[in-house]
C-alpha cells in the first residue's frame, strides 16, 4: 500500500519489527523444547535453554578419583587426574571443598583436607591430591567448582529414548503404534468420503439437499458425545478396545469434514467434462474413477493431511477406544502424558519424547503446507 | 500378529473392501438387478440410476449414523438414566442434571469454559488478523506466516509439554529454566512463582497455549480474506486521506466481517472440545477444570455414565447454536 501513497514511512519499520516480534514469540516455546532435547540433564536443570548457545557459568559438584587409584611416589600418596574426566574446555573461576563455601579457592590454590591431605585444582580441571599417609574411603573427594563451560550439545537423549534396548521410555513402540493407527485411519475415510461426495455433488436424487445439510450439522457435533455409546457398542459387537475400534472411530469422526470438503471441491469441477463423458456412454462409476478422482487430487490431499495430523495428534480417541489395561497399544500422545506424570522433572526425556512425536507432523506440515492451507480455506464453513 | 503387519493388512482389506464394494455393487446393480438389455432396458437404466446414489452413499451414511448421529440420541438417553448392576438401567428423569448442577466442580468447569469461550477466540482472531495484515505487507511475509502457522501441526499434548517448560519453576536459589519465571524475576519479581497453581492466572496460562495454536489458523483464513478485498475501495480511502489505521479498521475489517465470524465460530467449537491441554497440564486441578475434562473424569474415573452423559449434553447444547447457524447458511447457499 505504501507504494500507492508513494512514501515509505516509519510505519514500514514498525510493521517489520512487530512481525519479527510476533514470529519470535511464536517460535520461542518450540525452539526451547528443541534445544532442550539436545542438552544433558545437568545443563537443563542448571540453566535456561536460552543460555545454551553462550558459554555458561555453572556450579558443578565433581569428584576426584577414588582413593584406590592412588599411587605412591617419593613417599607421598597421590591421586592425579581431571575433574571433568577428560581434558575439557572448561574454565574454572573458583572452587571449594565444602558445599557451604564453594568459592574458597581460586585455581592453583592448595586446600587442606582432613588427615593432612592437600588438593589443588587448576583452571582446566586438572587436580592433584597428595597425602603423607595412604588415603582411605570408598569414594573420591568432592570438589565444588564454578566454571565457564562452552556450549555443548548431545544426541544421547535421542539415543536413550529411541534406541534403548530395554525400551524404558516405551517411545519406540508407541511410535509404531501411532503409525499403525494413523495410516488406515487416514486412507479409508478418504475413499469412503470420495464416493459419497460424488453422489452428493453430481447425482440427482431426492433428499440430497437434506443430506448435505445433515453433513454440515454433523461437522460440529463434539466427539465427546460419542464416547460412551460407541464404547458400549464396540463391547457388544465384540470389537472391544483395540486398533479396529480406533480405526472405525477415526473414520466416523473424520467423515463429515471429508465429505464436506470433497463435495465442495467436486461441485466446482466443470460440468462439460462430466456431461460429455455421460453422452459418450460412461457410467457413473467410470466417471468417478477416471475423471473425478484424478481431478480432485488437491482436495483429497488436503483432507488426507488434516486427517493424518488429527489422528497422529489425537489423545482422546486413543484413550477411549484403543488403549486397554495391558498398555501394549499405547500411542505417543498417551506415552507423553504418562511421562509428564511420572517423570515431570526429567526434561531431557520429556523434551526428546515430545519432539519425536512432533517431528513427523511438522515434516508433513512443511512439505504439504500448500494443500493444508487450501483445505482450511475450503473447509471453514462460510 | 505384529501390529505393523496388521496395519498393512487393514489397509489392504479396508481399501480393497471399499473399492470392491463400490465396483461389485455397481456391477451387480447394472448386470443382475436392473440389466440394461432385454425388453425393459430403458426403464431398468432409469431405475438403476435411482438406486446408484445410495450405493455410493451407503458406507458413508452408515458410518455417519453409527458414529455420530446414534451417539447423540444414545447420550441423551444415557443422561436421563442411571446404571444399575447387571447391565440394566433405570429412567431417572433429570436427576443426573440436578446432581451435576449441585457439584462445585461442574460450576467451576462451566465458568472456566465460558471464560475460555471469550478469551481464546478473541485473542486468536485478533492475533491472527494482526499477523495476516503485517505479513501481507512485507516481502518475507510467507516465511513469517509459515512459522506462525506451524503450531497447528503440533499435538495438544506436544504443546502442553512445550509450554510446561515455559512455565517451569525452580526453587529461588537456583537458576530458573522456565522462561516465564526468568522474565518475571528479570523484571523485578521477588520469588519464582509456581504458575500452574496460581488461581486464576493458571487458567489464562492454559488458554495461552490454545491461542498460540489457533492464531495460525485465524491468520491463514483472514489473510486470504484480506487479499480478496477489492483494491479500489482501499485506493479510494487513501485518496480521501485516510491514514493506515483508518484504512485497516474502517475499510478492511468491515469488508471481511463475515470471515471473522467464521473464524470466531470455528475456534469456538475447538474451545468447547478442548481436553488434551487441560488433561496433560493440570488435569483440572487448581480450579482449571473445563467441561470436556470434567466429562472424561465422570465417565472414566468415577464411572458415572449418567452425569458424564449429562455434561456431554451440555457441550452439545453449547455447540447447537453454531450447528443451526451453519446448517441454515448451508441450505441458503444451496438454493
Amino acid at each position: 500500500m505504501s507504494a500507492i501513497v508513494g512514501t515509505k514511512s516509519s510505519l514500514t519499520w514498525a510493521v517489520h519489527l512487530s512481525l519479527v516480534a510476533m514470529v519470535v514469540l511464536w517460535l520461542f516455546p518450540t525452539v526451547g523444547l528443541l534445544v532442550s532435547s539436545f542438552r544433558t540433564t545437568d545443563q537443563i536443570s542448571t540453566s535456561g535453554w536460552w543460555n545454551s548457545l553462550s558459554s555458561s557459568e555453572q556450579n558443578l559438584t565433581l569428584r576426584t578419583d577414588a582413593p584406590d587409584t592412588q599411587i605412591e611416589k617419593d613417599g607421598l600418596f597421590i591421586i592425579e587426574g581431571n575433574l571433568f574426566g577428560e581434558a575439557s574446555d572448561a574454565d574454572i573461576s573458583v572452587w571449594g571443598t565444602s558445599s557451604r563455601s564453594i568459592d574458597d579457592y581460586t585455581p592453583g590454590d592448595v586446600a587442606e583436607l582432613k588427615n593432612g591431605t592437600t588438593v589443588t585444582v587448576a583452571a582446566n580441571g586438572d587436580y592433584l591430591m597428595q597425602s603423607e599417609v595412604p588415603m582411605d574411603g570408598r569414594r573420591g573427594q568432592r570438589v565444588f567448582v564454578t566454571a565457564q563451560t562452552p556450549p555443548e550439545f548431545t544426541l544421547d537423549n535421542y539415543r536413550n529414548v529411541l534406541l534403548d534396548k530395554n525400551n524404558r521410555q516405551g517411545m519406540t513402540k508407541a511410535f509404531f503404534n501411532t503409525l499403525t493407527v494413523t495410516i488406515p485411519a487416514t486412507v479409508i475415510p478418504v475413499l469412503v468420503a470420495a464416493f459419497a461426495a460424488y453422489a452428493l455433488a453430481w447425482m440427482d436424487f431426492p433428499g440430497r439437499a437434506l443430506l448435505v445439510a445433515a453433513v454440515v450439522g454433523l461437522l460440529v457435533v463434539p466427539l465427546q458425545l460419542a464416547l460412551i455409546p460407541l464404547l458400549k457398542l464396540h463391547n457388544e459387537i465384540g470389537i472391544g478396545k483395540g486398533y479396529l475400534g480406533a480405526w472405525l472411530a477415526h473414520t466416523g469422526f473424520g467423515l463429515p469434514l471429508a465429505i464436506y470438503l470433497l463435495r465442495n471441491y467436486m461441485v466446482g469441477l466443470p460440468r462439460d467434462i462430466i456431461e460429455n463423458a455421460k453422452v459418450d456412454g460412461a457410467t457413473d462409476f467410470q466417471i468417478f474413477v477416471k475423471i473425478i478422482l484424478p481431478l480432485s487430487f488437491p482436495a483429497l490431499a488436503s483432507f488426507a493431511i488434516f486427517q493424518f495430523l488429527w489422528t497422529w495428534n489425537d489423545l482422546l480417541v486413543a484413550l477411549v477406544f484403543l488403549i486397554d489395561s495391558s498398555g501394549e497399544t499405547t500411542v505417543m500422545t498417551k506415552q507423553i502424558v504418562e511421562l509428564l506424570g511420572t517423570r515431570g522433572g526429567n526434561w531431557e526425556i520429556l523434551a526428546t519424547s515430545a519432539f519425536v512425536s512432533i517431528a513427523v507432523p511438522l515434516g508433513v506440515f512443511f512439505a504439504m503446507q500448500r494443500y493444508l492451507v487450501r483445505g482450511l480455506l475450503a473447509g471453514s464453513v462460510k | 500378529m505384529h501390529p505393523a503387519f496388521q496395519a498393512i493388512l487393514t489397509i489392504i482389506i479396508g481399501v480393497g473392501g471399499c473399492v470392491g464394494y463400490f465396483y461389485f455393487s455397481n456391477q451387480f446393480l447394472d448386470k443382475v438387478v436392473f440389466p440394461s438389455r432385454g425388453p425393459n432396458a430403458g426403464r431398468n437404466i432409469t431405475r438403476a440410476n435411482m438406486v446408484r446414489p445410495w450405493l455410493f452413499l451407503f458406507p458413508a451414511l452408515a458410518a455417519l449414523s453409527i458414529y455420530l448421529a446414534y451417539p447423540v440420541v444414545e447420550t441423551l438417553r444415557l443422561s436421563l438414566t442411571e446404571r444399575l448392576p447387571g447391565n440394566r438401567s433405570q429412567f431417572v428423569g433429570f436427576a443426573n442434571y440436578q446432581q451435576m448442577l449441585s457439584e462445585a466442580k461442574f460450576k467451576e468447569a462451566l465458568l472456566n469454559n465460558l471464560l475460555w469461550l471469550v478469551v481464546v477466540p478473541a485473542f486468536s482472531t485478533a492475533f491472527g488478523l494482526l499477523a495476516a495484515q503485517l505479513s501481507d505487507r512485507v516481502r518475507w511475509g510467507n516465511i513469517a506466516k509459515s512459522l506462525i502457522f506451524m503450531p497447528m501441526a503440533i499435538s495438544f499434548v506436544g504443546a502442553a509439554v512445550i509450554w510446561k517448560l515455559v512455565y517451569d519453576t525452580r526453587p529461588i536459589d537456583q537458576e530458573q529454566i522456565g522462561a516465564l519465571n526468568a522474565l518475571y524475576l528479570f523484571f523485578g519479581g521477588d520469588a519464582p512463582v509456581t504458575w500452574m497453581t496460581q488461581i486464576p492466572w493458571n487458567s489464562f496460562l492454559l488458554m495461552a497455549v490454545l491461542v498460540w495454536i489457533q492464531t495460525g489458523f485465524a491468520m491463514v483464513i483472514l489473510s486470504a480474506a484480506l487479499r480478496g478485498i477489492p483494491e479500489e475501495t482501499i485506493e479510494a480511502a487513501i485518496v480521501d486521506g485516510a491514514n493506515p489505521f483508518q484504512v485497516f479498521f474502517k475499510i478492511k475489517v468491515p469488508q471481511i466481517m463475515s470471515t471473522i465470524v467464521v473464524v470466531w465460530t470455528t475456534i469456538t467449537i475447538v474451545v468447547l472440545k478442548v481436553f488434551d491441554i487441560v488433561f496433560a497440564m493440570t488435569n483440572g486441578q487448581w480450579e482449571t477444570q473445563v467441561l470436556a475434562n470434567y466429562m472424561y473424569d465422570k465417565l472414566f474415573r468415577a464411572n458415572d455414565w449418567g452425569v458424564g452423559s449429562a455434561s456431554a449434553m451440555v457441550i452439545m447444547l453449547l455447540v447447537s447454536p453454531i450447528l443451526i447457524w451453519n446448517v441454515y447458511n448451508a441450505r441458503k447457499e444451496m438454493q
